[in-house]
This record gives C-alpha cells, sequence and structure tokens, in this order.
C-alpha cells in the first residue's frame, strides 16, 4: 500500500494542519515508511481476539453532578489569544 | 563533607531531618550548579527564586514528618504546575499558564517538595531523544553532543548532572526508562493506574504513565510512594492499596523467579547489549533469584501496535490545540484557515507527523484496518505477558538496543529513531510496572540500562530485585562537569 500526495492533503485537511506541497511530498515518504513497518501485524490472524480497549480493568466510576471549582473565569481568560471581556474571540464565522 | 548537589535524596532527607542542613542551604546549591549548567539546556522554565523564598520558608517553619522536607524538586514540562509556564516542549504551549496543579505534582508538595523548574522534553513527549522539543537539544551530561534519551531528556540530563535530586518523567512508550539508560540513572515506569494522570499534558491516554526518576533505587521507592495515589480526577485511576515502598524495600529476593524472554533477543542487537544481558543473568542469581527461560511470542508486533495506538490517541488528543482558548494562534482569513495555519505553526515536524498517522488510521474505512486491528494485538501482547506471570514474578531484558547516540544521528530517519523503543513499548501496552536501572558501560564509557518488568501493581517487587541488582552491580556513572562554566 501507498499513500500519495492526494491522500496526505485530505488527511491534512481532516487534522486541520495546513501544508505546503514540498513538505507534503516528505511527509507522503514518512508516512510511507512507517506503514511498511506497521504492515507487519497483517502476519497475524486475529478474527477470534476480542480488541483490548482498557488496560484498566474498571468501569468508569459516576460522579454527581456539582461544581467543585471556584469561580476561576478569569484565570481562564487569561490565557486565551484574544478575548472581549468575558468571550474568547475568534474570526467571524457568519457573513 | 560531600558536595550537598551529589548526596541522594534519602541522605538530603536524613540531614535535613538531623538539623545538619537546611532547606535554604540544599535549595541555594541546586540552583547554583543549575545555573552554572546552562550549556545542558535542561530547563525551559526557571523558578530558582520561588523556589530559594519557599525553602526559607521552610526553615522558618520546618515539618520533618512530611516525605520530602523541604527538598527542591525540578520536574519535566508535561506536568500542569499551578501559575508556572508549562509548555509541554512545545511551541502551540509557549506561553501557557495554568490554573490548576497535576495531581502527581501536587501530591510533591503536599509532602514537602518544592518546585524548582520545569525540564526540557521532546514535544509533546513525542520522541527518544529530546530533539523534537521546541526549546532545543538537551545535553547529556554523560559526554558533549550526545542526546540524554527522550521524550524525558531534560529529566534524565538535569539528574545526572546533579541539578535537582531526583525528578518525574513521564513514560508512554519508554520516555522514562530510556532516559535513565542514557544517563545512567534509574526510572521507573509504575502500573497504568498507579500514579494518576490528571494535569499531565496528553498524548496517548491509554498508555501514559508519571513516574520517578533518581540516582538510586531507594529514591525511586521514596518519590514512587509520594507520587503513587488514587485519584477521583482521573477516570483510569485504580484504587488498589499501596505499598509504603520504601519502608519495604528489601535486598532479599531468594527464591524470587525471573524470566528471561527469548524473544527479546532482536536481529542486529550489539555484542555489548548480549554480554550486558548476560552478566545481568549472573548477578540476579548471585541475588538469589531463580533464572528461567520464558517466550513472549509477540513481541516483534509491539513496535507496529504502538506506532498505531499511540498517534490515534494523540490525534484526538492533540485536537484541542486550535488557537481560541490558550496557546499559540496565527491569523487566519477563517476560523479554519486560523485552526490550520495555528496547527501548522505551532507543531514541530514529528508531532505534525504522528497526528497525521493517527487521523489517517481512525479516518473512514481505515479503522477496522489498522486501529481495531492494532487494539487485537495489543491483547495478544497483553496475554503473552499474562502467561509468563503464571511461572515467573518478573522479568529481566536490556532497556534498549544500544547506549546514546550523538545528536543528529538517528533525527532524520522516524523508523530507526522508534527501535530505541523496541524493549520498553510492550511494557506500556500491556500497562505493566517496569523498571531501567544502570548495569555497565559500553566501549565509549556511555551507560547501558536493564530493565526489570514485573506484574501489575508489584512495584515492591520490582523495586526489591532492582536494589538487589544494584548493589551487586555497583555501577558509579564517570561525570567529569565539562559543561560548567
Amino acid at each position: 500500500m501507498t499513500i500519495d500526495l492526494k491522500t496526505v492533503k485530505h488527511i491534512s485537511k481532516l487534522a486541520r494542519i495546513s501544508l505546503e506541497e514540498k513538505k507534503a511530498e516528505k511527509l507522503a515518504n514518512d508516512m510511507n515508511s512507517i506503514f511498511e513497518f506497521i504492515e507487519k501485524l497483517n502476519e497475524l490472524k486475529t478474527e477470534n481476539v476480542e480488541p483490548l480497549t482498557s488496560i484498566a480493568e474498571t468501569t468508569l466510576r459516576f460522579r454527581e453532578d456539582k461544581i467543585t471549582s471556584d469561580n476561576i473565569r478569569e484565570k481562564i481568560l487569561k490565557n486565551s489569544p484574544e478575548k472581549n471581556d468575558d468571550f474568547f474571540v475568534v474570526p467571524k464565522v457568519v457573513e | 563533607m560531600t558536595e550537598i548537589t551529589s548526596l541522594s535524596l534519602f541522605e538530603l532527607i536524613k540531614n535535613i531531618k538531623e538539623k545538619k542542613i537546611s532547606s535554604n542551604e540544599v535549595a541555594k546549591s541546586f540552583v547554583d550548579r543549575s545555573e552554572k549548567s546552562k550549556k545542558l539546556n535542561a530547563y525551559v522554565t526557571e523558578n530558582f527564586e520561588k523556589c530559594l523564598k519557599l525553602s526559607k520558608e521552610f526553615d522558618n517553619k520546618p515539618n520533618f514528618d512530611l516525605k520530602l522536607p523541604g527538598i527542591p524538586i525540578a520536574v519535566k514540562d508535561l506536568f500542569c504546575t499551578n501559575e508556572v509556564r508549562t509548555t509541554a516542549g512545545s511551541n502551540i504551549l509557549n506561553n501557557f499558564v495554568p490554573s490548576y496543579e497535576s495531581t502527581v505534582t501536587q501530591n510533591i508538595w503536599n509532602e514537602g517538595g518544592i518546585l524548582l523548574g520545569k525540564l526540557n522534553c521532546d514535544e509533546f513527549a513525542m520522541g527518544s531523544s529530546n530533539e523534537t522539543s521546541f526549546f532545543g537539544n538537551v545535553q547529556n551530561p554523560i559526554a558533549k553532543d550526545l542526546v540524554p534519551g527522550g521524550s524525558s531528556g531534560g529529566s534524565s540530563s538535569a539528574l545526572a548532572a546533579n541539578l535537582t535530586p531526583v525528578t518525574i518523567g513521564t513514560d508512554t512508550g519508554g520516555s522514562i526508562r530510556q532516559p535513565a539508560s542514557f544517563t545512567g540513572t534509574v526510572g521507573l515506569k509504575p502500573t497504568y493506574g498507579s500514579c494518576s494522570r490528571y494535569g499531565i499534558v496528553a498524548f496517548a491516554s491509554s498508555l501514559d504513565q508519571a513516574g520517578p526518576m533518581s540516582k538510586d533505587v531507594k529514591d525511586s521507592s521514596i518519590l514512587l510512594e509520594v507520587i503513587s495515589s488514587f485519584d477521583k480526577k482521573d477516570s483510569t485511576s485504580i484504587d488498589f492499596k499501596r505499598n509504603n515502598y520504601s519502608s519495604e524495600l528489601t535486598r532479599n529476593i531468594k527464591g524470587i523467579k525471573i524470566g528471561i524472554p527469548k524473544e527479546y533477543r532482536v536481529d542486529g542487537m550489539p555484542d555489548e547489549i548480549e554480554k550486558l544481558w548476560k552478566k545481568g543473568i549472573e548477578y540476579a542469581k548471585d541475588c538469589g533469584a531463580e533464572i528461567i527461560d520464558i517466550s513472549l511470542p509477540h513481541t516483534s508486533y509491539a513496535l507496529p501496535t504502538y506506532y498505531i495506538v499511540a498517534p490515534a490517541e494523540a490525534s484526538s488528543n492533540l485536537a484541542r490545540y486550535d488557537g481560541v482558548k490558550y496557546g499559540l494562534r496565527s491569523s487566519g482569513e477563517s476560523l479554519i484557515d486560523m485552526y490550520e495555519k495555528t496547527r501548522s505553526e505551532g507543531f514541530g515536524e514529528e508531532v505534525k507527523r504522528r497526528i497525521m498517522i493517527g487521523t489517517y488510521v481512525l479516518s473512514s474505512g481505515y479503522y477496522d484496518a489498522y486501529y481495531l486491528k492494532a487494539q487485537k494485538v495489543r491483547q495478544l501482547i497483553k496475554q503473552d505477558f499474562d502467561q509468563a506471570y503464571n511461572k515467573v514474578d518478573a522479568i529481566l531484558t536490556p532497556s534498549t538496543p544500544s547506549s546514546a547516540f550523538k545528536i543528529g544521528e538517528k533525527s532524520n530517519d522516524p523508523v530507526s529513531m522508534y527501535l530505541n523503543d523496541i524493549f520498553t513499548v510492550p511494557v506500556n501496552l500491556a500497562g505493566l510496572p517496569g523498571i531501567s536501572i544502570p548495569a555497565g558501560a559500553d566501549k565509549n564509557n556511555y551507560p547501558l540500562g536493564l530493565q526489570i518488568i514485573g506484574k501489575p501493581f508489584d512495584e515492591q517487587t520490582v523495586l526489591n530485585i532492582a536494589y538487589s541488582m544494584e548493589e551487586k552491580i555497583n555501577y558509579k556513572n564517570n561525570i567529569t562537569d565539562w559543561w560548567i562554566e
């Protein structure tokens, strides 16, 4: 199997990472060598194996739906790249 | 008296409790040495002034009942620290100041530890040489231009260079044990679920685990006792009875059964590693252990499995970095354009590569062929260990297939870099505890490590075997302070 340039560009769209043409080619090469290495798994028959989804054999715990933190709005907003009063600001999304 | 910075954690605690030295003297010594050691590039963020201030406060009102009384400790920059910048070695978090504290670091401060600084690491802990950090390469104190291992490379470098008495790292595929091996230090990855993941910048959530790094085994047992705790804030934290690891530490391992897995004798493994392993087996026998040959038949599938599972989880975990609520933002014409530019400029090459692999294996039409397949093989790898543990109490292997390599030597070939983790990755996939202890040196006098893998939640046996073998091996790092200005 080979991953072509078109696929790399499609994946970069899905991953929301913009990609220059030159970098896309290198990435395609890297991905191909990594997948060549990954293909080894096809040697194994796994039809009757249960997938291991979690190593911690516990069921997820429930908790009360209760607020436990203080009002940390200002602290949270302090990290935002752009804000306006109590809001995060993003580029315009409605025409 | 020996220099303060070369004392073990155990000795420092003892001296402080006996009032032979003050917390402030200890803090000053480590700060001074760290100031002179900038060439190592081990720190991303220094907390020196605050550390000195807090150490004075400790001395004014000491509490000697604490487990880490007034001990300065630098930690990997993957742990969120309240009001102290936390970067995960990434440009995208360059200016991020958390408003909360990770549980593991909180446990350390609760026992009297004082933050000395935040240590360099591979970007989002993705790397085996610390070369993917946005904040530059880290030098291994063993020799100039040698990598300190990764991803906890700043941690291993600072520890081996005596810039911090102990440290904590995180280990997703070997990121504690491999750098420990490369720097002649001890690194322990606990059982998955032992140490809370709350407040640790997430890489691959089903594999990530925090653990202690130290100059000797006893120090790791002291630190593990502090950081291992059940935590409701981590949904996969496990509520089991934790030992008093340091007081239960013993060199008596008579009759303990140690397995030697034949599949770890990989093609192209250097002679030196083979010899080291054989020597390790002899040491284990000398300690009273019984050696048993075992088989872990799916070992060679561990790395391919890891390179599906880890990037898949990473691509999902790293989706949160979008330039909206925190971190870097690049300007874009539209919201989507802003996302794409932010992530392109904010992430480094290796991180992007792994996000791409992860996105691909989770994308429509490929999930069954890759991610589901990998989860099934992960089951087989875990079953290998389950079966082995019917016969043995622990497993002994080399920590890495080579000693530390030169900066730049492997950075252009991702697959050859990934092969570094061949002996450590299966342990993460199976969620087991594993420790690396220094066991010898190669022809260049670079340290080599041996790994002891235990049963789930049996850190005590792992520590005891390591403690016993450490005494027999009696390895000492030969560090010349070549970087001191």
